[in-house]
């Protein structure tokens, strides 16, 4: 009896967080603008989501600052990674501590700040401000994706390295970099993926005439009913769930790997 | 200038939480020497090996390399290779970039790293395994490979940190056999660490002792055994018995209490000394010949000999190592000769 409460108590928790994402998927392929009725099924939506040029913009957008803030972002939090640990234990903690403030702090105080930041000094808000802030909310992710790989080297072959006559910096790019790269790899989907999904803080950051998906579902919304709405945020919904899976899934294969070379 | 290849002077090492890991140590290597280093765990033989590597800055001394002062240059500009404790290969490379490594460092041409990493290959037993991941290797091919990976820059000095610590009896006894082989074809100075003192007497060309950062004795295999220069180092190349004992004069000593013939001079009158006599320098003699009696508590089958360990009615516990058997509970007598009684002086504690 209470076992099967517990099972239906589960299934509520589910059907209520997912609900709206549900119908959100259902009406994206409901051929009637009304929201109440149903029309008949259709992909009439996702054809018009492709004719819709301010859409393919927002999109070219997204996947640009998306790819590029990405990649940036995870050049200089692996290198970030590296110096943090080769610190000596003592100012490590503090600096691991201070670079995982952003990823707590709310996201409407960093995209306030930053645009804040870029009036200061007197930057025109567009795509270049929009990629910097994506860069610099995305490197944090990187550094921790990073560093518990780091952790899980062996040293030692870094000092090999050094030993058969590497430079330090060479050591580093043909070794230690090889010897971690799932965690980078990791961390590049994960910074990939909050990108596309950002909305808050690109909302304070792009400027005139750059907008990415995410704010463009927020000015058609703002317009008015349109059943493309539900189409675009059923196809980001479906790319940001993948990418969060294979991000989760390699995480987890990292960690088993780690548990069995332990034993 | 000098003959030898690698000079330590005045090295001391002391860490950042205050651990001396290291106390005024000297060690000249000569060149093609097989030199060991050789203590307990915790002694400072790794320490030793990443001053010579360029891993560890000493905090007092200076390291000479080929008659130069080489305490500032960094480890990738060393003439030095190492073997390390746990191997540390390259997992993201095959068995043959892994032994390529330094030599594509160096831009040496391809033809070349071809020719000389399968000569490698060949001179560790391991050949056709180029294309192997090294983590698909047992623990033994992953040491070879190692080795390997070090030898193929023909380096001055090879310097190997326990390499034949992870591998079973039989294995070791194997690669003992042919690292020195590869030692001798080579010509090149191997500086060894192991705390095996088998390993070390059968290897080396000298070995060092070392305990709690202190050199203890450097001497060849044969010295270091038959005329240790401490306790400690009689204690630890095999098993001894160390008996507290007084000089009375000249080539007398009292312990046990008997005053002993033997044949050290040079001590003050009634100085406390060490008395260090090897278990197999004991003498099963009659009880009316004896210079000591007791009862036999415990008999051993060690293979070749037996392990006797013998009480005597004052309480003086011996161990003595003989091919005749004997049998628990027999009182038997035991002596010495007075060229098997060693002398030591004391070492101070402080
Ligand atoms: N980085 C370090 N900081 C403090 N103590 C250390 C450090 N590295 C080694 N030690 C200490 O120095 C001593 C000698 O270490 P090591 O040279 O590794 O000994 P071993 O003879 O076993 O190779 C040990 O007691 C060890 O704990
Ligand atoms: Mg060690």
């Amino acid at each position: 009896m209470s076992k099967s409460l517990k099972k239906a108590y589960l299934w509520l928790i589910i059907l209520f967080l997912y609900a709206p994402i549900l119908v959100l998927m259902v009406l994206s392929f409901n051929d009637s603008r009304s929201r109440a009725t149903w029309g008949g099924f259709t992909f009439r939506w996702y054809i018009e989501l492709f004719k819709d040029r301010d859409i393919l913009l927002a999109l070219y957008y997204t996947l640009a600052i998306g790819l590029l803030s990405s990649v940036i972002a995870t050049i200089i939090g692996t290198f970030a990674a590296i110096g943090i640990f080769g610190y000596k234990k003592l100012s490590y903690s503090l600096v691991k501590n201070i670079s995982y403030i952003p990823v707590i702090n709310a996201d409407i105080v960093t995209g306030v700040s930053l645009m804040l930041m870029f009036v200061f000094l007197g930057i025109n808000q567009g795509f270049f401000t929009l990629l910097l802030a994506h860069i610099t909310f995305n490197i944090p992710y990187i550094i921790f994706s990073v560093l518990p790989k780091l952790h899980q080297m062996d040293i030692h072959v870094y000092e090999a390295a050094l030993d058969l006559g590497a430079n330090p910096f060479m050591s580093i790019i043909k070794v230690v970099i090889p010897e971690i790269r799932p965690g980078i790899i990791t961390g590049f989907l994960l910074a990939f993926t909050l990108s596309i999904d950002d909305f808050v803080i690109s909302f304070f950051t792009s400027g005139p005439g750059v907008t990415n998906l995410s704010i463009e579902i927020y000015s058609m919304a703002r317009r008015g009913i349109n059943p493309k709405i539900n189409a675009l945020s059923t196809l980001m919904f479906v790319v940001v769930m993948a990418l969060l899976l294979i991000v989760n899934k390699r995480s987890a294969s990292n960690t088993e790997k780690k548990v069995r070379r332990d034993i | 200038m000098s003959d030898y290849i690698i000079q330590l002077n005045n090295i001391s090492k002391v860490f950042e939480d205050g651990f001396v890991a290291l106390d005024n140590l000297n060690l000249s290597i000569k060149k093609n020497e097989f030199l060991t280093l050789l203590g307990p765990s915790g002694c400072g033989k790794t320490t030793t090996l990443r001053i010579i590597g360029g891993f560890e800055m000493p905090t007092e001394g200076e390291i000479v390399f080929q008659g130069q002062k080489i305490n500032d240059l960094p480890p990738h500009k060393r003439k030095v290779n190492t073997v390390f404790q746990k191997y540390a290969l390259f997992t993201h490379l095959n068995v043959f970039d892994n032994v390529a490594f330094g030599l594509k460092i160096s831009k040496t041409p391809k033809n070349e790293i071809k020719e000389r990493v399968r000569e490698m290959l060949n001179l560790v037993n391991l050949q056709g395994f180029e294309k192997r991941q090294v983590e698909s290797l047992s623990g033994g091919q992953q040491q070879r490979v190692a080795i390997a990976r070090a030898l193929v820059n023909r380096p001055e000095v090879l310097l190997l940190d326990e390499p034949l610590g992870a591998l079973d009896l039989k294995m070791r006894k194997d690669m003992q056999i042919e690292l020195k082989k590869m030692q001798e074809k080579l010509g090149i100075t191997f500086i060894y660490v192991t705390h095996d003192q088998e390993e070390a007497l059968s290897m080396s060309d000298s070995i060092v002792i070392l305990n709690e950062g202190i050199v203890q004795q450097i001497d060849t295999p044969i010295n270091i055994y038959n005329e240790p220069k401490n306790a400690f180092v009689a204690d630890f190349i095999g098993e001894s018995n160390i008996i507290d004992g007084t000089m009375l004069q000249d080539k007398l000593v009292h312990f046990c209490n008997k005053d002993i013939p033997c044949i050290d001079t040079g001590f003050a009158k009634n100085e406390k000394v060490d008395v260090v006599i090897r278990p197999e320098d004991i003498d099963i003699k009659n009880l009316s010949d004896a210079q000591w009696t007791g009862k036999v508590t415990s008999v051993i089958f060690k293979g070749v000999h037996y392990d006797i360990t013998v009480e005597s009615s004052d309480g003086f516990v011996w161990l003595l190592q003989n091919t005749d058997r004997q049998y628990e509970g027999d009182t038997i007598g035991m002596s010495v000769d007075p060229d098997d009684i060693h002398i030591m002086k004391k070492v101070i504690d402080l």
